[in-house]
């Protein structure tokens, strides 16, 4: 097991912000529903993203936060409504044009999903492979260092994933949805289960992606201290609805008494 | 209305059956990925099915040499163990390593797969999951197990050779020769066949029961473990399937 490289120098997080202008959506989600069975998780839920913004979905365990990112990024078929991501509706698309589509989104899971089987170097390559962007093998080697030192672990490329730790593994799930510079980042828990400082590194290293790509993202996070540094904007998923959508500093000065257990 | 776990599952192998042949004749072809497959389940299977061979030729040997004797039909022994090799032991013992092996570790492998969410990211990084792991390991364990059924036959044929001359003397030409001279195109042949079928049927449940598994370490378990009871029973079933068409077709 390596040790965590929470010496790495990350970037010190800018203050949250919020864009001058209204930039154009880059992810809309209109009126979604979905449902299992008799249990009705998303019901009349819309979103938007902006260029350049990063967006937390906030909300309690089993809300169906996860089940929303799943349905952006063509995992799951919604019930009713509609997703447009750059420009696109994904719930009509093809096969083809939805593999085409998520060359330019970028899903950091939960569990990290990094293949086990492979090593770090290869886990990186293995996206830019399958969309046919083929390299040079120089051009590889350049574009795994710089996602590596992006996230601040350029040692780790030869390495397996279960010789890694828990936030190193994390930066490396990263690392491999950087590889394809997506337009928009779509991250699912991205501090669940890491100590608080692994969390805050990883929290500030969201916003270092954020600057550096000009990308878009969606977080989906119940971690308030994630929020507080990542969030531009704060959605909040209450009863499969979007009960609230504000500034982090608006939300946490709300009054109502569900938006304020969140921030207590 | 009444729910029927058993025939849910053989629908949703069913389905999942007709998905291989929909999909896996298709571009985009994973042809690495299907070349290491072989690898993996043919080349590191070849040593357990070898010893598996080995030892199930040598006993069948030492095991009917006593009945023979007395009978006064020793030189009979190679076209008998030849014949019961050839045409059933072989094929349906290796199948059944074959099976405790490779079904349980594609199971394993898948569910823990699906668990980990590896399956998901393989989607959203452009690729279509049931091509890359299922059709080439379906297609894998279709085409080694007929290889590794051969192989098993030979070194079963030449252990019984080791096993006839431990208690007497027999050349090895003289051996192939009785061997030989009892098999038929009706015994080789339909033998042959039918591992295709094993195969087939040993990759499609491992990747089915792993590429279903539940959420969780159990699941991966269950996979992994129904993976190998569910094939080893239909080979079995496919094998009385066997012998009753070969019969139907005059091969018996």
């Amino acid at each position: 097991m390596q040790p965590d490289p929470s010496l790495a120098p990350t970037p010190a997080a800018p203050p949250a912000r919020l864009p001058v202008a209204p930039a154009e959506p880059v992810l809309m989600v209109e009126h979604v529903d979905k449902s299992f069975g008799d249990n009705h998780v998303l019901r009349d839920f819309s979103l938007a993203l902006h260029r350049g913004e990063n967006v937390v979905v906030l909300g309690k365990s089993g809300s169906g936060k996860s089940v929303l990112i799943k349905c952006i990024i063509g995992l799951l078929l919604p019930d009713a409504g509609r997703i447009t991501v750059l420009g696109q509706d994904v719930t009509g698309l093809g096969h083809q044009q939805m593999d085409e589509l998520r060359a330019r989104v970028g899903f950091l899971f939960q569990s990290n999903a990094l293949y086990d089987s492979m090593t770090v170097r290869e886990n990186l390559l293995f996206p830019l492979r399958r969309h046919w962007l083929r390299h040079r093998r120089a051009e590889e080697d350049a574009l795994v260092r710089e996602v590596l030192d992006d996230v601040g672990l350029a040692h780790t490329a030869t390495l397996m994933p279960a010789e890694l730790s828990g936030g190193m593994r994390k930066r490396i799930a990263l690392a491999r949805t950087l590889i394809l510079r997506p337009d928009i980042i779509l991250y699912d828990e991205p501090t669940t289960g890491l100590d608080p400082v692994t969390s805050r590194e990883i929290s500030h290293l969201i916003r270092a992606v954020q600057q550096k790509y000009n990308a878009s993202a969606l977080i989906i996070s119940h971690d308030m201290s994630c929020v507080r540094l990542t969030a531009d904007r704060v959605a909040l998923l209450l009863d499969g609805r979007c009960y609230a959508d504000g500034r982090y500093e608006e939300l946490a000065a709300s009054a109502d008494p569900r938006i304020h257990e969140f921030f207590a | 209305m009444p729910n029927y776990p058993i025939l849910a599952e053989a629908g949703g192998m069913a389905h999942f059956a007709g998905r291989f042949f929909r999909d896996g004749f298709r571009p985009r072809y994973e042809v690495s990925e299907w070349l290491y497959q072989c690898y993996v389940i043919g080349y590191q299977s070849l040593p357990l099915v070898g010893v598996t061979g080995f030892i199930m030729g040598i006993v069948l040997t030492l095991q009917s040499r006593p009945t023979m004797a007395q009978f006064g039909a020793e030189s009979w022994i190679p076209a008998m163990v030849g014949l019961t090799i050839i045409r059933e032991m072989g094929p349906i013992i290796t199948a059944l390593i074959f099976a405790g092996k490779i079904g349980s570790s594609i199971g394993a492998e898948l569910g823990s797969m699906r668990v980990t969410e590896q399956i998901d990211a393989m989607e959203v990084s452009g690729t279509n999951p049931f091509k890359y792991l299922v059709v080439t390991r379906v297609l894998a364990t279709t085409l080694m197990l007929p290889v590794l059924t051969l192989l098993a036959d030979a070194i079963a044929l030449y252990a019984s050779y080791i096993g006839l001359n431990m208690r007497g003397v027999t050349t090895l030409a003289l051996f192939v020769n009785n061997v030989l001279s009892r098999l038929a195109f009706g015994d080789v042949l339909p033998a042959f066949i039918k591992t295709f079928f094993f195969g087939f049927a040993v990759g499609l449940i491992g990747c089915y029961k792993g590429f279903y598994a539940d959420k969780g370490t159990e699941g991966v378990g269950q996979a992994a473990n129904s993976a190998v009871v569910v094939s080893s029973l239909v080979i079995f079933i496919l094998d009385l399937v066997a012998v009753q068409l070969t019969g139907l077709l005059g091969l018996n």
